[in-house]
């Protein structure tokens, strides 16, 4: 077991939308997330599943940059992700932000638009088109002059999944999504998300409500701190899995649902 | 001097203002160590802003009827009732409008301090031979104190000290968690009004010596600087206490070595020089401590995750990974493993799997729960036990 | 309004204004940050900031001492956020620490200083002389097209026009990244936006205002420009641009209202001098709050339960 060791970072001969090796992230002494290595496959949608504090948001945003690891390396279609960010797209937790800010609704999908943007550049009527457009497709249109702080939280959580819309993105990372929202809202995010796949889009989202997992997903992947078990909802998402991402908060998530086998 | 100072022997007056602003050191850093807790320690600087309009107006209502502007209890009386509406204001605004608590906080302390800005111009003009002394409440003097102010400041310190230490437990309760006093039965409004009266207190005792400006220090610093002593809500307040006397005492001392050493700023700059001291060298969150601790923590994660990828025979990518593992004789200078390297990294993958095992039993869930990639086996699991997960780590042969 | 206007009145009006706007247009985004002390704590480290200058430079000039405010207003930023770091202690206290010492600091220094016989004013810090800088040579309105006349204006007017100016355009350039980043600050990072350098630019920003300002009008108004006009704004817009356009107006209103309740209310009263311009400024701003938050169409939260406390 004679092993060679490379000092720089090698091509990563993998090409998938998103690839993260030896990732920990550290909040205090204790890692949140510890030495993950996974990737996510092109054109798939795959739920990041663990229990609570389990670090599978802390993932996403140090996927995302916006945490830093303590050691790990994150990469986009095999490059670094500053020269991808146009690519990805990212709905963060809705309780993330204060509400209370003065905005409407079209205002916070138009910061989407930003990378087309730029600082200076002129909001023109193509722009408010596909805002518009964006929230339509999340079935709020309707609401676009509302001020934010007016809608409901499933409201909110579709305003945000179109502010991605409009990034243009075929990545997108959704954190907790279908938290907290309505039924209806849930159905219409899952309805976007599966056309987003259709259209050939990868999206990964955290997710918490194991009875909807088969369901909503074609890829699992379990994390408690290090990663468990990624692949095909099938292959992964069994009962030994499960008790080992849970351990005995397992009865716990399933209350409510039942976890397939 | 300086030495006599330290030990009260400069006089009557010296010392008698030494002691009080021990006194008012003391209760001051007990006081603020709830506000510190509740994360209104900002509230403060309002409620002594707030003071500039009431020692004005106390000084033109005096005046007004014929006796002396100065008369200290009357400017006290005057800048208890402005910073009791301004602590108003704050309330107000915070709970009936969408400003936050700083916003509110600092709308207050401007406007009220602007005010007060105001009339005083206005008493300049109104009776120019009598004002000199107001100013000094902007900045505190403790030069030329009567006995009886003094006495009035010591006294005052030492009432809300004994008020604070009365109140301690319900005010511990409420700063720490607001929930669980209400459930005890404690009224959370009550105990803010007296946690708020306390410091509106403070700042009201301490306007003479300290002045308006730099009273909330006596009220921020002794409380944060004590924080990083302790975990205990009890000996925090009672470290504060301490801090603050302390900063109080020698800051006093030295300032009457001297004319051009002026009682508030020393007394602050004493307990900013204790925070400093605090903040670099007390164990567990002080500055120091932490750093180390960040340093080590961070060489066992690199350690760990090196070879758990010399185990399984991935490459490391990072850096300082290599780094570290070279200097601990894993590797050698050309990245070959060494016999120790490669010894560790194959009990770190035995390890790991009997990790896995155990957070896949469910027999073992307490001890998998505190599963975080770099406590020892050992530390969770009795040797017996370990034995027992290895029984269902043969089955699938060793790494 | 004649000459007389144009040679007491016209340059500290409009230096108010400028002052007041150079400081409302940061504090919008202060106060949606969740920072608005940060303006309370930058104004009191400037009188530690002009004594250290005088120390240094042994003269009582604008320039030495407005660098010595924006280096004590920089030095207070940074201890401020690696106290809070370091010491994992909460933003408002470890502002508290910070601006009290540092001021103590000042206020020491300049007792020792006052011993060598110079003198060096506190209160000049705290609240101006906003009244002083009148314009000699303003001898009428035609005063404005004379260039010796103009050229005696007081130097304050065109430091703060200048400051003014500079505030503006950076609120405009930077206007979608600030707002972006106030907003959802970790939707920015995801979108590569530089959020840290974006957030100490508007500090710096801030600080450059309050620095300037605080020599023609006084730490007061600093204080109060940042939060109240901004506040006030708040609570009758949903809109940012809006907000933005409000705070503006209630600066420009508390300043010439301000000013002129300063210079002539006295009169009106029967007495036959003048209060703090400053701080009437200041009083007027808070008047302007104290209306907004009574009557204001939005002076509450929409919905109760979308309006978290998160910042």
């Amino acid at each position: 077991m004679a092993l060679e060791l490379v000092g720089s970072a090698p091509e990563q001969n993998d090409d998938l939308p998103l690839s993260i090796r030896g990732l920990t992230v550290s909040y205090g002494e204790k890692p949140a997330v510890f030495s993950v290595d996974v990737g996510f496959q092109p054109g798939q949608m795959t739920a990041i599943v663990g229990p609570n504090g389990a670090g599978k948001s802390t993932l996403l945003k140090a996927a995302l940059g916006i945490v830093t690891p303590l050691s790990g390396q994150v990469r986009c279609h095999g490059r670094p992700l500053a020269e991808m960010r146009a690519r990805i797209a990212y709905v963060p937790q809705r309780a993330s932000v204060d509400w209370d800010f003065p905005a409407r609704v079209l205002d916070v999908v138009l910061m989407g638009l930003y990378r087309d943007l730029g600082l200076l550049g002129r909001i023109r009527g193509q722009h408010r088109a596909r805002a518009m457009e964006c929230l339509a497709r999340v079935g709020m249109d309707g609401f676009a002059a509302r001020q934010i702080g007016q809608l409901s939280g499933g409201q909110q959580q579709r305003v945000f999944l179109a502010r991605a819309l409009a990034q243009g993105a075929d990545l997108y990372l959704l954190d907790e999504p279908f938290a907290g929202v309505d039924a209806a809202t849930e159905k219409a995010i899952i309805t976007v998300l599966k056309d987003l796949k259709a259209e050939g889009a990868t999206v990964v989202a955290v997710h918490h409500d194991l009875a909807t997992v088969p369901d909503y997903f074609d890829r699992v992947f379990l994390i408690n701190t290090t990663a468990i078990a990624e692949g095909p909802v099938a292959d992964v998402f069994t009962p030994e899995n499960l008790q080992t991402a849970y351990g005995g908060r397992l009865a716990l998530a399933q209350m409510g649902g039942v976890a397939a086998g | 001097m300086l030495w006599q100072a330290l030990t009260l022997q400069l006089g009557y007056n010296a010392t008698l203002v030494t002691l009080g602003a021990a006194m008012l050191g003391m209760a001051a850093g007990a006081t603020g160590t709830f506000l510190y807790l509740s994360k209104r320690a900002l509230v403060s600087d309002a409620i002594s802003h707030a003071t500039l309009p009431g020692v004005v107006l106390g000084f033109m209502a005096m005046v007004a009827i014929g006796g002396d502007g100065r008369f200290l209890p009357g400017l006290m009386l005057g800048s208890a009732v402005s910073a009791g509406l301004g602590l108003l204001a704050v309330t107000w605004l915070t709970t009936r409008t969408r400003l936050a608590e700083d916003a509110a906080i600092g709308a207050v302390l401007s406007v009220f301090f602007g005010f007060g800005i105001v009339l005083l111009t206005v008493v300049q003009v109104m009776d120019s031979g009598r004002q000199a002394g107001l100013e000094t409440f902007l900045l505190g003097a403790t030069a030329g104190m009567l006995w009886n102010e003094a006495m009035l400041i010591a006294g005052g310190g030492a009432l809300v000290l004994a008020l604070v230490v009365l109140l301690r437990r319900p005010m511990s309760l409420v700063a720490f968690d607001p929930g669980y006093a209400m459930g005890q039965g404690i009224s959370l409004r009550a105990v803010e009004l007296a946690m708020m009266g306390l410091a509106l207190a403070i700042t009201v005792v301490g306007l003479k010596v300290v002045g308006l400006v730099l009273i909330v220090a006596l009220l921020i610093i002794p409380p944060v600087a004590a924080r990083f002593w302790s975990e205990r809500v009890g000996a925090v307040v009672a470290i504060a206490g301490l801090i603050g006397g302390l900063s109080g005492y020698a800051g006093a001392a030295i300032s009457a070595t001297a004319p051009a050493l002026p009682t508030g700023p020393i007394i602050v700059l004493a307990a900013f020089g204790l925070f400093v001291l605090s903040l670099l060298l007390a164990p567990g969150r002080g500055v120091l401590a932490a750093a180390l601790r960040h340093l080590r923590f961070q060489r066992r994660v690199h350690l760990r995750q090196g070879l758990l990828a010399l185990a399984t025979g991935q490459p490391v990518y990072e850096p300082l990974t290599l780094r570290l593992m070279r200097r601990a004789g894993l590797v050698r200078a050309d990245g070959v493993a060494t016999e120790e390297g490669r010894a560790m990294a194959a009990r770190a993958r035995r390890d790991e799997r009997r990790w896995q095992i155990l957070r896949s039993d469910p027999e073992f869930e307490a001890a998998a729960a505190r599963y975080d990639g770099l406590t020892p086996l050992g530390e969770v699991l009795t040797a017996d036990q370990i034995a027992a997960v290895d029984q269902g780590l043969r089955p699938e042969g060793a790494v | 309004m004649g000459a007389d206007f144009v040679m007491l009145s016209l340059t500290p009006l409009l230096i108010g204004i400028a002052a007041a706007v150079a400081c409302a247009l940061p504090g919008n985004f202060l106060l949606l940050r969740r920072q608005a002390l940060i303006g309370d704590a930058i104004s009191h480290v400037v009188l530690p900031g002009i004594v250290v200058a005088f120390l240094l430079t042994g003269v009582v000039a604008a320039l030495p001492m407005m660098l010595g405010a924006g280096a004590a207003a920089l030095v207070a930023v940074v201890l401020i956020e690696v106290i809070r770091r370091l010491g994992r202690i909460e933003p408002g206290a470890a502002m508290g620490v910070v601006f009290t010492a540092m001021f103590a600091g000042g206020v020491l220094l300049l007792e020792q200083s006052a011993t060598s016989g110079v003198h060096l004013d506190v209160q000049h810090a705290l609240y101006g002389n906003l009244e002083s800088l009148i314009w000699l040579d303003g001898y009428g309105w035609a005063a404005l097209l004379d260039p010796d006349a103009l050229r005696a204006l007081p130097p304050e007017l065109p430091r703060m026009a200048a400051v003014m100016l500079g505030v503006v355009i950076f609120t405009g350039v930077m206007w979608r990244a600030l707002v972006i980043s106030t907003f959802d600050e970790g939707f920015a990072r995801s979108m590569g936006l530089p959020v840290q350098a974006l957030s100490l630019s508007l500090i710096v920003v801030a600080a450059i205002a309050a620095v300037a300002a605080f020599d023609a009008v006084g730490s007061i108004i600093v204080i109060a420009m940042f939060i109240c006009p901004p506040a006030a704004a708040r609570m009758m817009t949903n809109r940012m641009g809006a907000q933005v356009a409000w705070s503006v107006g209630f600066a420009v209103l508390s300043a010439v209202s301000g000013y002129v309740l300063a210079g002539y209310g006295p009169l009106w009263l029967g007495y036959d001098s003048a209060v703090s311009a400053a701080g009437m400024i200041a009083t007027v701003s808070g008047v302007i709050l104290g209306l907004a938050a009574l009557a204001g169409p939005c002076r509450t939260g929409g919905d109760a339960q979308a309006s978290g406390a998160f910042s």
